[in-house]
């Protein structure tokens, strides 16, 4: 370790790290001489890859497939407008690198898979998961625990944060609690937190990541006692804060190999497992529309929802669509959508099932498809 | 009163009350108090066999009832019960 050197540039960019004694010139060779994945580079991922590339570890991989959107840049702050419909990966380097030259990134612009995760995730000391989905936080986990990582964790929820520090092994050996410890499986589609309960306040990643980031960087360094076998829990709305323990749990199996988290967290059911609706696209929608045939447009999203953007539909969010079912005609063709065509299907379900309904058709796609792909004035969110 | 903290994805079964006061000796009483006053919010914690689901899990303090007597846990009158489910991330449907 006391081969990594440092330039006179270094020494004095970091001097605020080496004369913590603590922390020293030991804590930063540690640093630049550490290897840390971060698997995605969004609103987590933003504040984490600043934090880390500025404390100057030494290498750090980022994981992302997807481009900038305009509607990242409310909280992905690692972002500017000229980025917008960039590769994240290349756009966050790029930006990177004008905030330390010094750092070594390595380009992994590429969703992670079951067969691709064992591969990267190999040549890293820590991994640190900011991403925003089920599959993937079970896909991170199982494979820090089959490749003995550790795992940083932070999750975000419109006002609440999630940090921990998972399958963490101390100087004695011992390996603290993963994933599965706490959440032995994810909540089945449906269940919280489910449609129309998406967003997150902007600057909550920007808290919780940093904390993220400090936790690598304890991780990295030895310094303080790493959030193993705790969960740190942060209320943005109340300010309340917990410490929670968490325990292994040797009722779980082991984890040996990774498996089809898609399947796992209950996305892509067998195609007899769900009911099928009539559906419209967007474009017979218009048709519909010219033609001057009579019809009802409904539309079951919330109220906040159809301030963004609306087809003037009749408004009945899906929670009361059973105590509002008087308003929906049976006499003619009835159109129900939401934001992406989810909704609306259990809308129909619902009809269909409990009474009856035979006339109603649901959007594919949503207001969203129809902001894509006829009325480019609408927003799309 | 035992005080239950509802995390931010289910306060919208509970008129979006933070904390909800309940009487109960023991865990499982606070969750069907919770449940009968907020009947939505029971089957986002109980499966249909009326067992705590495997996303949310449930502490006393700071302590998972997992290691404590699990349902049985006694509750005293000052007592903090946590529900802490799992959550992903910002993306919606």
């Amino acid at each position: 370790m006391s081969t990594v050197k440092f330039t006179k540039e270094e020494l004095e960019r970091y001097s605020r790290h080496l004369i913590i004694p603590e922390f020293n010139i030991q804590g930063q060779r540690r640093l630049k001489n550490a290897k840390v994945l971060v698997i995605g580079s969004g609103g987590l991922g933003s504040p984490l890859l600043l934090y880390l590339t500025a404390a100057g570890v030494g290498t750090i991989g980022i994981v992302d497939f997807d481009v900038v959107d305009e509607s990242n840049l409310q909280r992905q702050v690692l972002f500017s407008v000229e980025d917008v419909g960039q590769s994240k990966t290349s756009s966050a380097i790029e930006r990177l690198k004008g905030l330390n030259p010094n750092v070594n990134f390595i380009e992994h612009n590429i969703r992670l898979t079951s067969e691709n995760a064992l591969d990267i995730l190999a040549d890293y000391d820590v991994v640190a998961d900011g991403t925003d989905n089920f599959p993937t936080r079970y896909l991170v986990n199982d494979a820090c625990v089959i490749l003995q990582k550790t795992n940083v964790y932070a999750s975000i929820f419109r006002f609440e944060g999630q940090v921990s520090v998972f399958n963490y092994t101390d100087e004695k050996g011992n390996t603290g609690p993963n994933y599965r410890d706490l959440f032995p499986s994810p909540p089945p589609p449906g269940l919280v937190p489910s449609c129309a309960e998406g967003g997150v306040i902007g600057v909550l990643p920007g808290i919780i990541g940093s904390m993220q980031a400090n936790e690598v960087i304890k991780v990295i360094t030895g310094i303080g006692n790493p959030l193993s076998g705790r969960l740190f829990l942060f209320d943005a709305l109340t300010f309340e804060t917990r410490t929670l323990k968490v325990h292994k749990d040797s009722s779980q199996p082991g984890i040996v190999k990774l498996i089809d988290y898609e399947v796992f967290c209950g996305l892509n059911q067998q195609t007899e497992d769900v009911y099928k609706v009539k559906e419209i696209t967007v474009q017979e929608l218009e048709k519909l529309k010219d033609s001057g045939k009579d019809y009802q447009l409904v539309d079951v999203r919330e109220t906040y929802e159809y301030e963004i953007a609306h087809l003037d539909g009749y408004l009945i969010p899906l929670g009361q669509i059973e105590d509002k079912v008087d308003k929906i005609d049976s006499n003619k063709q009835v159109i129900i959508h939401c934001r992406s065509g989810v909704r609306s299907a259990q809308a129909i379900e619902t009809l269909e099932k409990k009474f009856g309904f035979t006339n109603l058709y649901n959007l594919k796609g949503g207001i969203l498809a129809y902001a894509k792909e006829i009325d480019n004035s609408l927003a799309k969110y | 009163m035992a005080k239950i903290i509802i995390p931010t994805p289910l306060r919208k079964f509970t008129n979006n009350l933070a904390t909800i006061e309940v009487e109960a000796i023991n865990i499982r009483e606070s969750i069907n108090a919770l449940s009968s006053l907020f009947p939505d919010l029971k089957k986002q914690i109980l499966d249909d066999a009326g067992e705590i689901r495997q996303f949310v899990r449930i502490y006393l303090g700071d302590e998972d009832i997992k290691v404590l007597n699990n349902e049985k846990t006694p509750v005293t009158h000052d007592a903090v019960i946590s529900i802490v489910p799992a959550i992903a991330g910002g993306i919606s449907d």
